[in-house]
């Protein structure tokens, strides 16, 4: 049994997300690894924007900043700007992080500052009524697409790797201890890192697409995200219209709070 | 060595925190030993004796609604 109440402000439960909502599997997996990788909740600042996933700060006993839509990035870059001796975690959605704050979002990674992008994929806009995001998959169904969508999605977790991320990895709450450990993992890098993490919404998503129950879509994570290990073994065929999770991308660069103290110190000093 | 033994044998005690559970019934379905079953539109625990301890419902329960010691 892990103590969860250490962590939480158990005067705000129970939490507002629906039944079978994904978002608080995801927060107990974050909990744990923050207490797996030591780090001190003093020095530890959550930030959020605007969604579903965004509430999450508020049930949470440290120290927190829930901000507006698309910009949990741009207030995190300022917090760890401000104090880089501070764990900046940001806690955002497809919608806020790839839509409205998709900007942030690639800038944050080029620059390779030193946060940890919590990215709760739930496939669609559920606090506003379950309008597409730039994630719904082509052919799903929303609100704002009732006939299916045409678009294509974005890969959330390719975007980041191809704007600069240091660490990258997708992980899902079916699979739960995979989930811990990319949170640990990316807590743990210095540099920019983002974990995409694939959730399920019966409520907006799951109820238009023939899996109105929370355990539907549980089954529909199980059977269609792939540990990397099994997947680097399938053929093109199999792949289609599923996820690679598990680490995608982990290299060293240099750090952007650590350049520009760098900087600074040589400019003051002449050298 | 024996006393860890008799520890990991001890009966689990999974708690359900009632005014939590949102009956989602993901652990219910889950649960690699039917250990739980849905009452009322909650969870409740029908057969701890064949609980292993895996704790699947506990990391999956997105309510912080269950507990197994």
């Amino acid at each position: 049994m892990f103590n969860y109440l250490e962590y939480i402000r158990e005067k705000n439960f129970p939490h507002i997300w629906c039944a079978g909502c994904g978002d608080g599997i995801v927060l107990k997996a974050i909990l744990r690894a923050i207490e797996k990788s030591g780090i001190s909740l003093d020095e530890t600042v959550m930030v959020s924007g605007i969604g579903c996933s965004s509430r999450t700060p508020g049930y949470v006993d440290m120290n927190t900043l829930h901000t507006t839509h698309g910009r949990a990035i741009p207030f995190a870059t300022g917090v760890k700007h401000g104090n880089p001796k501070l764990n900046v975690i940001v806690i955002t959605g497809d919608g806020d992080a790839t839509a409205i704050g998709g900007n942030h979002l690639i800038h944050a990674a080029r620059r390779n500052i030193d946060i940890t992008v919590l990215l709760y994929n739930n496939y669609i806009y559920g606090m506003t009524g379950g309008q597409c995001s730039p994630t719904t998959p082509t052919g799903s169904r929303a609100a704002t697409a009732p006939f299916g969508n045409i678009e294509p999605p974005f890969n959330t977790s390719g975007l980041a790797i191809a704007a600069g991320a240091s660490f990258v990895a997708r992980a899902d709450v079916y699979n739960v201890a995979n989930c811990e450990k990319m949170i640990a993992m990316a807590l743990a890098k210095k540099g920019f890192s983002l974990v995409e993490i694939l959730t399920p919404c019966p409520t907006a998503f799951g109820r238009r697409n023939k899996m109105a129950s929370p355990v539907k879509l549980m089954e529909w994570l199980r059977d269609n995200a792939v540990p990397a290990a099994k997947w680097k073994k399938m053929t093109e065929e199999e792949r289609r219209g599923r996820m690679e999770t598990g680490v995608l991308m982990d290299v060293d660069k240099p750090e952007y709070t650590a350049e520009y103290e760098k900087l600074v110190t040589s400019l003051r000093t002449g050298k | 060595m024996a006393e860890e033994q008799s520890a990991s044998k001890k009966p689990a005690v999974i708690r359900i925190k009632l005014e939590w559970c949102k009956g989602c019934e993901i652990c219910v379905a889950f649960c690699p030993k039917k250990v739980l079953v849905m009452e009322g539109g909650k969870a409740k625990v029908e057969n701890p004796g064949d609980c292993i301890k895996c704790m699947l419902c506990e990391l999956r329960c997105p309510d912080f609604a269950i507990t197994v010691e």
